[in-house]
């Protein structure tokens, strides 16, 4: 049998708490609306005929509600199936905020951006960085601290991340 | 800048070391431990590990070597993206720019990610100085600003605070009506208090893990998130970064990436790496007008500073000895890895900034070789480190070399009368006279084989023995060695030899010092597991390896005994003999330091022929020769000996470190002994390092570690061996059995 890559992504995850969500985009709305803890905030997505503003998301929100929200949802990718980590880029839009204000980051990312190695993740990012990205981050799994004497989750960031994993994009 | 503190006398050490070991000792073992195994449990899985080290090595001897290069390189990228560049000169020169820029922002408060080149630079005194609030906010850093402590680990600096001392520390500090007692309930208050300082700063400090230079891009690595917090919040980042952080491309970082998490604590990957090539796109949240969108959306005004600091580095890039320190990505491994350090932490193994053992390099090269003299006499050279550092830094040469240079520059108008005559070195008068006294051990131990038993009744006398003390630090509690009258070469050359029937080998056995005066009887034990393996073995006169000069940093010294021991050997090694060593430290000198004492080429006939006495024996056993031939358990009815089928065995850190742990177990193994060996990284003795009085207490810290291995159920009734001649001195004084070296169990003769 053949691992895919999502399956060696997923497999990666298993020692981290991240819940993993797999669902075609028809089925978006029902997996992502379990995802959220409300209130919720979210930058738009990169996918045709995807848009957050159908959910209960705030998508521009004021210092209060990023402050308040207890979900951000952003996209991902590339994603990196040896480590089960995923790239979020950040442009002019406040992904970083949303991704790391909230207790929970929701990453919604397309399975085809899943690529072996971070090697390979990296010479993407060398890409975009040289076409103008200024910002960007390698996740795996939630924040996380043992200075307080034991490992804990949600140090200055998300306690808990979810991912969602288009099938057919 | 702090002063230099004066030295610390022998009596102040002691003291010291003792107050840590009782204070923080048990905090910082219980953290330390964990991120040492992790690290062998993750190497040990990782497939592409050595490939992954060698290329990390080879880019970061690349930048070094291009350094000015990419400075000027960096400067025109990160000038071309918006931001600016500073180059400072030394610790102040980069306060004072700092405080600058803060200073023209207007600015009142400052949140900061973890850095340790600002605490070498000591910025958050400058800012504070200048009337700003700073906060930082790595959770370990923001406990030891509370605490007013400082780090005691270069990539965790609190190691040695346990949750009841932080519950403690914040309850008292901030005052709270409900205590905190949690992880979980310190560190959603620690996040809650400082998110409201991140809110309301004007500027993020951070460090940088790496800068690639092609594009000015910074690599910041944290598992909190709060890097990122920081400095995408205010609209202004100043990242201060050693030189040395610059490498050329972005494509050079994968594999730092996939060693910094496993190396520091056996992580795969930590949880956040962070690229940002500032100033970055993201617009600066505003939380001023809480009801108005935090984001002006497309509209970031944000200013970036680059402040490099050189502060000594560029001196370091021209110190032979040094220059490799600079390639050091600071996990943190060669602390984790290192039992001294296990025990103390680095508030005793540490200068002014930096702890562990590459601490030596940076302590040396950034504030100064009185820093780095503090603590250089903690690492032991038990190599246990070079396996572990995922740059292949050869942290104990680095220290071996520093404690060299501490030696020469020490008072050379100190007159030593008494240990003069017992030290005929190559060493300036000066230097300490404990370092002198351990490191002419093999003259020392000619002269107590030549007056024993008397040597050894001297040994006992108390007077002496607090004498000894007085004047060359050797601790009263420890047990002398045993000099024997008749030394091993002696015995060989006048038994009679029976000439092996059917050689299949011819060899040297290399009477080292401790074999030659001490332990005679490991080296009778060879010799006839070697004869009864078909070996034609020949013991010459041959100097000792230098093992002990070198361990005190006495470069001179052991150079002149590795010419001595190549010229004595090279005839042989000619004939197509080979060299089997007992002692392990020895063989790692041939195999290691003598690549670095001997010219040219000259170590490696030695280096190619010379083997562990275990390892050889292995070899003959692979080549056909019979494990009959050993002493095996069912034969222990008709051996002398209290020698059971079941071993405890602690291996030597050097010859773990060499890789020939394996061999010894399977020789035992086959010969039909059921082994289990110990997982400490030293037993604590460390060649002289346990002798000394300073270090005694530490000595036997660290051996309590193996003590309680060796005395559980599961192994409290095995025989106990051992390879090396001080581990054996150490299991002496740890447990009431006796140990031995293996091969005394495999010995036909016993
Ligand atoms: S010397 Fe090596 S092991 Fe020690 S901190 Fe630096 S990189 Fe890590």
């Amino acid at each position: 049998m053949t691992t895919t890559p999502v399956d060696a992504f997923e497999q990666s995850l298993a020692d981290l708490p991240v819940r993993i969500r797999r669902t075609a985009t028809d089925d978006l709305d029902e997996t992502l609306e379990a995802c959220l803890d409300p209130p919720t905030i979210g930058v738009a997505l990169p996918f045709d005929d995807i848009s957050l503003a159908d959910y209960p998301i705030t998508l521009n929100p004021t210092g209060e509600e990023l402050l308040a929200a207890s979900t951000g949802v952003t996209a991902g990718g590339p994603a990196i199936a040896e480590y089960g980590s995923i790239v979020v880029t950040s442009r002019f839009d406040g992904t970083e905020h949303t991704s790391l204000y909230p207790d929970k980051h929701v990453i919604v990312l397309a399975a085809s951006d899943i690529v072996p190695t971070l090697a390979n993740a990296i010479s993407e990012l060398e890409e975009a960085i040289d076409d103008g990205l200024t910002s960007a981050v390698i996740t795996t799994g939630p924040s996380a601290t043992a200075d307080m004497g034991a490992p804990v989750y949600g140090a200055h960031g998300p306690e808990e991340v979810d991912v969602i994993i288009l099938t057919d994009r | 800048m702090t002063d230099q503190p004066n030295q610390l006398t022998r009596r102040e050490k002691t003291a010291k070391i003792r107050h840590l070991l009782e204070t923080e000792g048990e905090t910082v073992h219980e953290t330390v431990t964990p991120f040492n195994e992790g690290r062998y449990r993750r190497y040990a899985e990782m497939d592409d590990l050595e490939e992954y080290r060698a290329e990390a090595r080879r880019i970061q001897k690349d930048a070094i070597d291009r350094l000015p290069e990419l400075i000027e390189q960096v400067r025109d990228t990160v000038t071309e993206n918006g931001g600016s560049v500073y180059l400072a000169e030394d610790a102040a020169d980069a306060r004072r720019h700092v405080t600058e820029i803060a200073e023209s922002k207007g600015a009142e408060r400052v949140v900061k990610a973890k850095s340790m080149t600002t605490e070498e630079i000591e910025l958050n005194d400058a800012l504070e100085a200048a009337d700003l609030d700073v906060w930082e906010t790595d959770l370990a850093e923001f406990v030891l600003q509370i605490a007013e402590e400082e780090p005691s680990h270069i990539a965790s600096p609190a190691i040695h605070k346990s949750r009841e001392e932080i519950a403690a520390l914040f309850n008292a500090h901030f005052d709270l009506d409900e205590p905190l007692q949690t992880p979980e309930e310190l560190t959603s208050f620690a996040r809650e208090y400082l998110l409201d300082r991140i809110t309301t700063a004007d500027i993020g400090v951070s460090g940088a893990n790496f800068i690639a230079a092609d594009t000015g891009t910074l690599a910041l690595i944290t598992n909190e998130g709060n890097a990122r917090k920081c400095l995408v919040t205010p609209d202004t980042h100043v990242a201060v970064a050693g030189v040395e952080k610059l490498i050329p491309t972005i494509a050079d970082l994968p594999p730092f990436l996939n060693l910094i998490g496993p190396a520091g604590a056996g992580q795969d990957i930590t949880a956040y790496v962070s690229l940002f090539r500032p100033p970055v796109d993201s617009p600066v949240a505003d939380f001023s007008e809480p009801n108005e969108p935090a984001f002006d959306v497309g509209n970031s005004d944000r200013s970036f500073h680059l402040v490099l600091v050189d502060n000594g580095r560029m001196a370091m890039r021209e110190d032979e000895a040094l220059r490799e320190t600079l390639y050091c990505i600071r996990c943190g491994a060669c602390a984790n890895s290192c039992a001294n350090f296990q025990q103390v932490g680095g508030h005793a193994f540490g200068g002014e900034t930096y702890s562990g053992g590459i601490a030596t390099g940076w302590e040396a090269g950034v504030h100064g070789e009185e820093s780095a003299a503090e603590f250089n006499d903690l690492c032991t050279g038990c190599s246990r480190c070079v396996d572990a550092c995922p740059v292949n830094i050869d942290i104990p040469w680095i220290n071996t070399v520093v404690r060299d240079r501490i030696n020469h520059g020490a008072d050379t108008s100190a007159f030593d009368h008494l240990v003069d005559g017992l030290t005929p070195d190559d060493e300036p008068t000066g230097i300490d006279r404990s370092k002198r006294l351990f490191g002419n051990f093999e003259t020392l131990a000619k002269w107590g084989s030549r007056t024993a038993p008397l040597s050894n009744t001297i040994a006992d006398v108390s007077v002496l023995r607090s004498a000894l003390d007085r004047v060359a630090g050797v601790e009263r509690e420890r047990e002398l060695p045993r000099f024997q009258r008749e030394t091993f070469r002696a015995w060989f050359e006048a038994r009679d030899a029976v000439e092996p029937s059917d050689t299949v080998r011819e060899a040297v056995l290399y009477p080292d010092v401790y074999t030659n005066h001490v332990q005679v009887d490991r080296g009778k034990a060879a010799v006839r597991v070697l004869e009864a393996l078909d070996v034609d073995v020949t013991v010459p006169d041959v100097p000792s390896s230098g093992r002990a000069p070198l361990s005190q940093g006495m470069i001179d010294t052991a150079s002149s005994h590795a010419r001595g021991v190549h010229a004595a050997l090279a005839p042989d090694i000619g004939d197509g003999r080979d060299v089997v060593v007992i002692e392990p430290s020895d063989l790692a000198m041939f195999q290691g330091e003598y690549e670095r004492l001997l010219p040219g080429d000259a170590h490696e006939p030695l280096a190619e022929n010379s083997y562990e006495l275990l390892e050889y024996v292995f070899g003959l056993l692979e080549n056909g020769a019979e494990t009959s031939a050993l002493c095996g358990p069912d034969d222990r009815i008709a051996a002398r000996g209290d020698i059971g089928t079941e071993i405890a065995y602690h291996s030597h850190c050097q010859q773990r470190t060499l890789g020939l742990e394996g061999h010894t177990v399977a020789v035992l193994e086959r010969a039909g002994y059921d082994v289990v060996t110990s997982d400490v990284e030293c037993c604590g003795m460390a060649g002289s390092f346990g002798y000394k009085s300073e270090y005694y207490d530490l000595s036997m810290a660290v051996g309590d570690v193996l003590r309680e291995q060796f005395t559980e159920p599961e192994t409290e009734d095995r025989t106990v061996v051992a390879s090396g001649t001080s581990c054996l001195d150490q299991l002496d004084s740890l447990l009431e059995r006796p140990s031995r070296h293996p091969i005394q169990v495999l010995d036909p003769g016993r």
